[in-house]
């Protein structure tokens, strides 16, 4: 599903974000990358969705090299993937209905999809009385799971988060991680870049450890890495 | 291609109620930017108006081509009438008028008040006059300056007396103001456009957000830009509808004293407003500079904001 083969990523200004990046993640797997900040993780994310093109070597998403993905191709790349941000990133002079409905009015859904499956998004994140309501009115966590509905109504084959918990206290936080697993085991690749290694830790998940750019480790085997 | 075409349909109808929403949602600073287009477009409407009542006024004097044609003193009134009928039979004339030596001297003894020092006069000084209107409207003189010389020519006639300079003159200034709209027109015309390209600007800079989650949601540009050209759109038709209250406001309190004006030289000149048909182009020109407007500052700005 996601494939990096030797794939290096240096900034303008000289910074190394990712060097030697070899990882495969399979269909329906669900995949956290941990490590500190400036470690690569949200490089890693950018390069999926393309949001970032500047890498050297080889990425393939859902069976399309990158590379030779045009400028005009994009939107319809990105339709299959579902992003959350850490500061969820809601519109906030829109409803939560009118949030959660843009990748569906994005893709030209009808107005009866655009209801039936916002309703569903928002009952599957147990916010459906909200959504008359604006993101101004919803605490922290609630405008974070808005975020999650939005990013899953299209039904994307690869769910991606940037730090989803990094504004949650650790019981949301921890729902939140169970809500994704729960997007998982219908069968959505769940992509998470989390520095809280100590909660990941618990989710018995395949954990890709990122140091400076390079990974130190991609099949839980250290161990040690991991306790600490 | 039928789910394409229903696909597009759905996005033009959501693009266009969602700008007219974000259109009312702003009302001041919005109907502040259509006051602004809408003088910008009142003023080439307005001078059209202006100039079409010009042209209609001078298409008036255009027709009132007259020559006057001054008799021999030698020629009695019997020989004047019979003159006259034999102008009022060619068919290059319209209209022949007769103005008797006698009624010419009674008018103008109406008209300088020196009827006592005229009554001591043993003749009457005055010729017969034989005002002709010729069927044609040759305003290049042509046409005129052969029956001119034909009438010259003939042994009734002392002297033939044309002059169309004025109306030429007319003519002429006419062209240069019709120059002077037109420059005029093309230089507020660009000024719609740039307030609109401005205005769609700063609503791109301001909604830079939203583009950026559009745009990682799978948003195409045509997607993204269409809302923008819906508000230039909005711009240019409620623009447009203010230009024409202005102009045909302005008619309405122009018509009254123009009338009166006309009425002291004899005409019943009535002022002449946007009917259906230039209303319906002040409203397409105005809706195509909004919608080029925008296109013109959606293509310089949109595609340089990208997600991160």
């Amino acid at each position: 599903m996601i494939q990096f083969t030797n794939v290096f990523m240096t900034y303008p200004s000289g910074n190394k974000a990712l060097q030697n990046i070899n990882l495969s993640i399979e269909k329906g797997e669900m995949v956290y990358i941990s490590g500190r900040s400036g470690a690569g993780k949200s490089t890693l994310l950018k390069l999926i969705n393309l949001i970032d093109r500047h890498a050297r070597g080889q990425i393939i998403v859902n069976g399309q090299n990158l590379e030779r993905i045009t400028r005009k191709r994009i939107p319809i790349f990105r339709r299959n993937i579902g992003f959350i941000f850490q500061n969820h990133r809601l519109l906030d002079d829109r409803t939560i209905f009118d949030n959660v409905a843009l990748p569906l009015i994005i893709a030209g859904s009808n107005h009866q999809e655009v209801k039936r499956r916002v309703q569903a998004a928002l009952d599957k994140v147990d916010l459906l009385s909200k959504i008359n309501s604006y993101p101004m009115e919803l605490s922290g966590g609630e405008q974070q799971r808005i975020g999650v509905a939005r990013a899953v109504v299209n039904r994307p084959a690869i769910l991606i988060a940037d730090e989803p918990t990094g504004n949650l206290d650790p019981m949301l936080s921890w729902e939140m991680m169970k809500l994704f697993e729960q997007f998982n085991q219908v069968g959505v690749t769940v992509l998470i870049a989390s520095h809280e290694l100590d909660m990941i830790k618990h989710m018995n998940k395949k954990i890709i450890i990122l140091n400076k750019g390079r990974i130190l480790d991609s099949n839980n085997e250290n161990k040690e890495l991991l306790k600490n | 291609m039928k789910k394409y075409i229903k696909i597009w349909l759905t996005q033009n109808a959501h693009a266009f109620f969602f700008s007219l929403g974000q259109y009312i949602k702003n009302p001041i600073n919005n109907i502040l930017t259509t006051v602004v287009i809408g003088i910008s477009l009142a003023f080439p409407a307005g001078f059209y108006v202006f100039l079409n009542n010009i042209q209609i006024l001078s298409k008036d004097w255009d027709n009132v081509i007259e020559i006057n044609i001054f008799l021999d003193t030698k020629i009695s009134s019997e020989q004047a009438h019979i003159f006259t009928e034999r102008m009022s039979a060619r068919a290059d004339i319209a209209e022949v008028i007769l103005v008797s030596k006698d009624e010419a001297l009674s008018e103008y003894k109406k008209l300088s008040g020196f009827s006592d020092v005229l009554n001591v006069l043993d003749d009457n000084p005055f010729p017969n006059v034989v005002l002709i209107k010729p069927v044609f409207n040759d305003i290049n003189e042509s046409k005129t300056k052969d029956l001119v010389n034909e009438l010259k020519a003939m042994h009734e006639i002392e002297s033939v007396q044309y002059d169309n300079k004025w109306l030429k003159r007319l003519v002429h200034i006419i062209d240069i103001v019709k120059l002077v709209i037109f420059i005029l027109s093309v230089l507020l015309a660009i000024a719609v456009l740039l307030i609109i390209g401005n205005t769609i600007r700063l609503s791109i800079y301001s909604h830079r957000h939203e583009i950026e989650i559009k745009k990682l949601f799978g948003g195409t540009d045509s997607f993204i830009q269409r809302p923008f050209l819906y508000s230039g759109l909005w711009y240019g038709m409620f623009g447009s509808a203010i230009a024409w209250v202005l102009v045909t406001t302005s008619l309405q309190i122009l018509s009254e004293p123009i009338k009166n004006l006309s009425e002291l030289y004899a005409n019943n000149f009535q002022l002449i407003g946007l009917g259906y048909m230039h209303t319906s182009y002040l409203f397409s020109i105005g809706i195509l500079l909004g919608v080029f407007g925008s296109w013109l500052s959606v293509k310089r700005h949109l595609y340089s904001i990208e997600p991160n």
